[in-house]
């Protein structure tokens, strides 16, 4: 059993609304360590055995044509201990 | 655990029960021995811990809330009154209209998104179970300060699950209240309501009928939401390795309940239902109760065929679970296939996990062994009834006695800085911040909303008949004098029905109130229902059911008794509905009703620490004169435009009308010192041409209103004795507070 | 003529665009997600809602449904095919247009009486309106801030692919105020305000909208 994790992101020229937010009430809280805050997404997905290279083949197009729009967002896959 | 079966029960007598943890007193603990013949299983007194709290029974409210029932006036209207899941009234042209309101208050206060959502889609379902089709909410919402710091934390998360939980769903928004007090602190006051629109035919009872018949559970699917206290009965809560605590908050998915609202009214519209309930407080216990109590008597369930989120759930947790977005049907047997067929076309989860039988129990089993084995009657309807010590509370007769002493707007520049100031005090200034956050235009039948008196919507295209609904309440004055302050609040929701031209037709209430322990909560409670019965009755309005939301206080202090009317009225013609304001130079403007010296209560004494003084008296035979007058008026095209006047008096209905559509007026008023600010309730500013002038003095006349010329529309200021505020000026104060306040 | 509008799980906005379809004397036609079935329609409308709850993001499930299969065909054919807030979302995550529709900029939903420029009128949906001409129609969204890369933007700009912009203050955060595309053809229209909800002044802010509908009887089908 394993778990595969796909972050997504918005792509850096994306406007992140939901980041700035977050960084503006991070000091409010008292929190001053942040420069900059972006705001992904993560899915863990759950697989019988260890991943063979095909699968994951398979998981960066399911990523590709679901997970993450293109257009937008980038991503990256690992495979989680 | 082991399973609590009612074998176990039958020869373990002596078992330790945590009742009193599940807030059951020993009385009320020993009845049930008494109604059972034996201890109840775990489960059963789940059941009757939930079903028996003064949320699901009305214990405490019961032996007044029976002055409805006793006080009504007799009406062909009412379809359905009280004691079902929303009441029905009758608007014309085979059309049966449904409409309640609701409160969500402490779910709020813990979560503020979700316990709002939750609020909006509790109150949908109550609509969507009668068989109509939801049409509209309303959220009268109730903050502490505006600028205080909890204010912040819960206001922006309420407002968001208003929006995001209807807007998702696909109901418009079509009015609301947001009133700030420091007696809300700590108890923000979340009702909502919704109004929904069927055929006479569509009514639906929740009821279940018909030995043999199926009992069906759709929709979302069980997990642990909202079962707080019931967890005490699963042992591994106490055990420290034991699983993680149960959410207490409810979380909703509006979209699952968009998919069940489709879904079930397509399940209506081919008559596969014989009795219906949603699963809201209380869940399981109380739709299989109430269904089994409302009908024949007699329902088996199997437990555990019911789909479950998380399969670690206790039998006790899946029948106290507040999981959303779950309605329970009973279904004729020839009828399951189609049923089934429907709720696999939307996707939705659907299980028969049961059956009406012939005898007079409630049978519930978990794998196959019998936990639960109740008369349906005794969990549902025939709860503890108390009739709680009342004593009226030493403050009234000495706040009563206070004398009001509040500047007066007399010299030009005082009534222009009392016109600013009024025009941007939080509880009067624009609220767009928030309303902007509610779709108001979806089904495309929207005829009013925010900021109008009232939201109007129309529900038949060819024939312009709509309906409109107002909500109000005025705290202050019900703190002053109770029983004077439902008939006024009723008065006023009737009133904003009425100016734009529609008839009063049903009440609704929402009664938010402090501990039912306190006797001199008790006796505003007492006090307030009385007098909403007895305006009720007079007006010849029928209360149609309600909500009551007790325990709103922190620690020994109560909120201020508000009491929220709802009220519904109807109007044959959209099309000739009286619009709240003027759109053009040139119209002249009359006072209608009588202005006194009231200012107890009122925003402008609130503004200046004062809260004493004696409430109005309610005088409902001339507020319904001046009712008539605003819907004879209409049908007669008399006006232009009428406002109603509440709170910040004539000071802020003028702001209001002016601002609208950005058309100033020239006012003169005698008195101006009191006219300005003064609270008197049975007053509306109406528009008219000078054409209509005579039609609308002899109709004046005729209803025995006085009538009082204030000035005339145009310009780019709105002059009051002289005193100059250019719109722009006026604009900029009452737009400018919600933005600064919430960003 | 016959307008097809289709309903996925969660659309709110149908039942209103077929009343608008209908006003604009065209026939409206239900089209439901899972039947790969156009029912023979000259044009096709993806209204406005919460297609399955938002889901992943805004109109990603939407796409995949098999009704779109054959929407994607026809639209390719040069069937015209307007896209309406949630519809709009949808046409970019199925790329018949390019960009993609993020969260508002000041993060909440914003339900406003809309002042927009329409400033392409070739399109089957815009045919009816001037260039230039100021409508005012209802916006109501929490992700309609129009995004694309900067060859994208450029592209648009252009090639005059703009249909409509935003006057006034950017209610959303959207590039260069963008309230509505079109595709190189012309036939496909994605536009983030609701034209429905204005074809009344009794229940919308104008009748400004209506021209959307009518604009597709001029159109001609290949």
């Amino acid at each position: 059993m394993a778990k595969i994790v796909v972050d997504v992101m918005l792509k850096p020229e994306i406007l992140d609304p939901q980041g700035v937010a977050v960084s503006a009430a991070l000091p409010r809280l008292g929190f001053t360590f942040a420069k900059s805050v972006r705001q992904g997404k993560r899915f863990e997905i759950e697989i019988d055995g260890e991943p063979t290279p095909a699968q994951l083949a398979e998981v960066e197009k399911a990523a590709e044509k679901l997970l993450a729009n293109p257009v937008i967002e980038t991503f990256t896959v690992r495979v989680e201990k | 655990m082991a399973l609590d079966t009612v074998a176990i029960a039958q020869a373990n007598p002596d078992t330790t029960q945590p009742f009193a943890e599940l807030g059951l007193k020993g009385d009320e603990y020993a009845r049930i021995k008494e109604i059972l013949g034996r201890r109840p299983t775990s489960s059963e007194l789940a059941m009757y811990s939930v079903m028996w709290s003064e949320h699901c029974s009305y214990k405490s409210s019961k032996v007044h809330l029976k002055q409805f029932g006793e006080k009504a006036v007799k009406t062909d209207a009412l379809l359905v009154g009280i004691g079902e899941n929303a009441g029905v009234v009758d608007v014309g042209q085979g059309y049966a209209v449904t409409f309640k309101i609701e409160s969500h208050n402490h779910p709020s206060f813990i979560e503020p998104y979700q316990g709002a959502a939750t609020g909006i889609g509790g109150i949908v379902r109550d609509i969507l179970t009668m068989g109509a089709r939801p049409i509209a909410v309303m959220d009268p919402l109730r903050f502490g300060p505006a600028d205080a710091a909890d204010t912040r934390r819960v206001l922006p998360g309420i407002i968001a699950g208003v929006g995001g939980y209807g807007n998702c769903l696909g109901l418009p928004n079509i009015g609301g209240e947001v009133v700030f007090d420091e007696t809300y602190i700590g108890n923000p006051l979340v009702n909502a309501l919704c109004v929904g629109v069927m055929k006479h035919s569509d009514i639906k009872l929740a009821k279940a009928a018909g030995a043999g018949n199926l009992v069906v559970l759709y929709g979302a699917k069980t997990g642990g939401d909202g079962i707080g206290g019931v967890s005490v009965l699963a042992s591994e809560t106490f055990d420290a390795t034991g699983p993680a605590k149960r959410p207490a908050v409810q979380v909703g998915d509006p979209f699952v309940e968009k998919v069940l609202i489709e879904c079930s009214l397509e399940i209506f519209s081919e008559d596969l239902v014989v009795g219906i309930q949603d699963l809201g407080g209380a869940g399981l216990s109380c739709a299989t109760s109430e269904l089994a109590s409302g009908g024949s008597g007699g329902m088996k369930v199997e437990l555990d065929r019911v789909p479950l989120r998380d399969a670690t759930l206790s039998p006790e947790e899946i029948l106290m679970s507040e999981s959303q977005e779950r309605m329970c049907a009973i279904v004729e047997p020839k009828n399951i296939d189609r049923f089934l067929e429907i709720c696999k076309k939307w996707d939705v989860t659907v299980t028969v996990i049961g059956e009406v039988t012939d005898g007079e129990r409630l049978e519930i089993t978990w794998h196959g062994e019998l936990i639960v084995d109740v008369p349906p009657r005794t969990v549902a309807h025939e709860g503890p009834v108390y009739n709680r010590p009342l004593a009226k509370p030493e403050y009234v007769d000495r706040v009563n006695a206070e004398k009001i002493s509040v500047p007066r707007p007399e010299t030009a520049a005082q009534i222009k800085e009392t016109v600013l100031k009024l025009a941007a005090t939080p509880n009067l200034a624009d609220k767009s911040w928030v309303t902007s956050q509610y779709d108001r235009y979806v089904q495309g039948n929207t005829i009013q909303s925010q900021p109008d008196d009232s939201g109007m919507v129309r529900i038949d295209e060819k024939t312009n008949l709509g309906v409109a609904i107002a909500t109000d309440a005025n705290a202050n004055w019900s703190y002053l004098n109770p029983y004077e302050g439902a008939k006024l609040a009723l008065a006023e929701a009737a009133r904003n029905i009425a100016t734009a031209g529609a008839k009063p037709l049903a009440v609704t209430n929402c009664l938010n109130f402090g501990s039912p322990e306190d006797p001199g909560v008790m006796w505003q409670f007492a006090e307030s229902v009385r007098g909403l019965a007895d305006g009720c009755l007079e007006m010849g309005l029928p209360v149609t059911g309600g909500n009551v939301s007790f325990y709103n206080q922190t620690g020994a202090v109560a909120i201020l008794p508000t009491p929220v009317i709802g009220v519904l009225g109807v109007i044959d013609d959209v099309r000739t509905r009286t619009p709240m304001s003027f759109d053009r130079a040139g119209l002249e403007l009359y006072l209608l009703g009588d202005t006194a010296d009231d200012l107890a209560g009122s925003e402008w004494a609130y503004m200046h620490g004062q809260r004493g003084g004696k409430a109005p008296i309610a005088d409902l035979q001339r507020e319904m004169r001046l009712i008539d007058l605003l819907v004879v008026g209409r049908t007669s095209q008399i006006f232009t435009a009428a406002h109603d006047l509440s709170q910040g008096g004539l000071s802020a209905t003028l702001t209001e009308m002016v601002l609208r559509h950005n058309i100033g007026a020239v006012i003169d008023i005698e008195n101006v010192g009191t006219t300005l600010i003064s609270e008197s309730p049975g007053r509306v500013v109406v528009a008219v041409t000078p054409e209509k002038a005579a039609a609308l003095k002899n109709l004046a006349n005729k209803q025995q209103i006085t009538i009082t010329k204030i000035g005339t529309t145009g310009g780019t200021s709105l002059i009051i004795n002289g005193a100059d505020i250019s719109l722009t000026e006026l604009r900029k104060a009452h737009t400018e507070t919600f933005s600064k306040l919430f960003g | 003529m016959k307008v097809g509008v289709v309903t996925f799980p969660g659309t709110l906005d149908d039942r209103d665009a077929a009343r608008a379809a209908t006003h604009a004397g065209t026939t409206a036609v239900s089209l439901w997600h899972n039947d790969a079935d156009l029912k023979g329609v000259d044009a096709v409308i993806l209204p406005g809602g919460f297609s399955y709850g938002d889901y992943l993001r805004c109109g990603a499930i939407s796409r995949f449904a098999p009704v779109m299969e054959k929407i994607i065909d026809a639209a390719n054919g040069g069937m015209p095919l307007l896209g309406i807030c949630n519809g709009f979302q949808v046409l970019c995550e199925a790329h018949l247009l390019p960009g993609a529709l993020t969260r508002n900029h000041e993060l909440h939903f914003l339900c406003r009486d809309q002042k927009l420029e329409i400033t392409n009128n070739q399109t089957a949906w815009t045919s009816s309106y001037k260039v230039g001409q100021e409508i005012v129609i209802p916006l109501k969204n929490g992700e309609g801030s129009f995004q694309c890369d900067d060859a994208t933007l450029a592209a648009l700009e252009g090639e005059g692919r703009i249909v409509a912009r935003y006057v006034g203050e950017n209610p959303n955060g959207s590039r260069n105020k963008i309230a509505g595309i079109t595709n190189e053809r012309g036939n496909v229209v994605g536009l983030m305000p609701h034209p429905e909800h204005a074809i009344d002044p009794l229940t919308g802010p104008t009748a400004d909208g209506l021209a959307f509908f009518t604009s597709v009887l001029n159109a001609m089908v290949k």
